[in-house]
């Protein structure tokens, strides 16, 4: 066990806990378009987020048996376990993003550091820094084609890859976890702006939030 | 606009994913302390200013976040390769100046036939 600090940021008192999106829904509302929208938007909000670095190889062994799932090796690749709330994603050589269900990702930090022990790495829990947008329906992919600088042609972009690019000016994780969905982590700070983008930029599909 | 391949993406990227951080292979002297001025002087503030083939180094700044290097024609702007950090250019202007020559002296050839 490494002697790293480590505490569970969840805490049991009763503070509100609100998505980085609480003063957007507020601001901007959640438009519905009904039967006629041709895009979901839905944020899965408070989930566990994790940055893992250090070397693929020590970093594979324990992510295999804490969590079951390979760590995914080559560039831009996403993976997942059978019901999809788990996930790795290759973000460079050295380091991976772990998502799980919110509340796990402590127990789950906890035992990477058992498993890996006095291996050289880092594990830093980022949930409060991140949110993840998912966005759904036939208009997906227009409305990701007007925003980024990336090619997401289904030819570029297959399900199970995700990259580091350029949405709207503003630094994103796209991820196609899916045939028809597509997933974005921004940062906390950029949740506001990017939420905005997508309701103006998706006013033509008709866009559905779900909250 | 460049487009631009990131050796660690393994992929083309555009140039808005990316930071230009001036020439590459760069080294820091072992012992700074036993350095003239002018040698100290040389490392921290004189720069190549090439009118042909640069190495320079880039940042895939959103991205991986990896520093690599880049052989780049300062004239004609044209990317000749990238590559990792600690690696060597496959492409160099000495490398480049040869092939021109014989161009030249074939040319001249083709002039006399
Ligand atoms: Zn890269």
């Amino acid at each position: 066990m490494s002697n790293a600090a480590t505490f569970d940021t969840r805490t049991d008192t009763a503070i509100p806990v609100e998505s980085p999106l609480a003063y957007s829904y507020r601001r901007s509302g959640a438009p519905q378009a009904g039967g006629s929208s041709r895009l979901q938007l839905r944020e899965r909000a408070m989930l566990g987020h994790l940055i893992l670095r250090g070397g693929a190889i020590v970093l594979d062994e324990a992510v295999r048996d804490v969590l079951g799932l390979n760590l995914p090796g080559r560039p831009q690749t996403l993976v997942q376990d059978a019901s999809g709330e788990r996930s790795i994603q290759w973000l460079s050589p050295d380091e991976w993003l772990v998502i799980v269900p919110g509340g796990e990702e402590f127990p789950l930090e906890t035992k990477l550091r058992e498993h890996l022990g006095s291996a050289h790495f880092a594990i830093s829990d980022v949930s409060g820094g991140q949110t993840l947008l998912e966005i759904s329906g036939e208009a997906a992919r227009e409305l990701l084609m007007k925003t980024v600088i990336y090619d997401v042609h289904p030819s570029n972009f297959p399900v199970g890859k995700g990259v580091t690019t350029v949405f709207a000016k503003a630094t994103t994780i796209i991820r196609r976890p899916s045939e028809d969905r597509w997933e974005l982590v921004v940062r906390r700070s950029f949740a506001d702006y990017c939420y905005r983008w997508l309701l103006d930029a998706g006013a033509e599909f008709g866009v559905n939030v779900q909250q | 606009m460049f487009y631009i391949y990131c050796p660690y993406c393994g992929e083309h990227r555009e140039e808005e994913e990316f930071h230009p951080k001036g020439q590459a292979h760069i080294e820091r002297p072992k012992e700074p302390e036993a350095c003239s001025d002018e040698e100290w002087g040389n490392y921290l503030f004189f720069r190549d200013n090439p009118r042909g083939v640069h190495h320079e180094m880039w940042v895939h700044a959103v991205g991986c976040r990896k520093f690599f290097n880049m052989t780049r024609h300062t004239v004609s702007y044209e990317i000749l390769e990238t590559y990792k950090m600690g690696e060597q250019p496959s492409i160099t202007a000495d490398s480049q100046a040869k092939p021109r020559e014989a161009a030249a002296v074939s040319q001249q050839e083709g002039v006399r036939a």
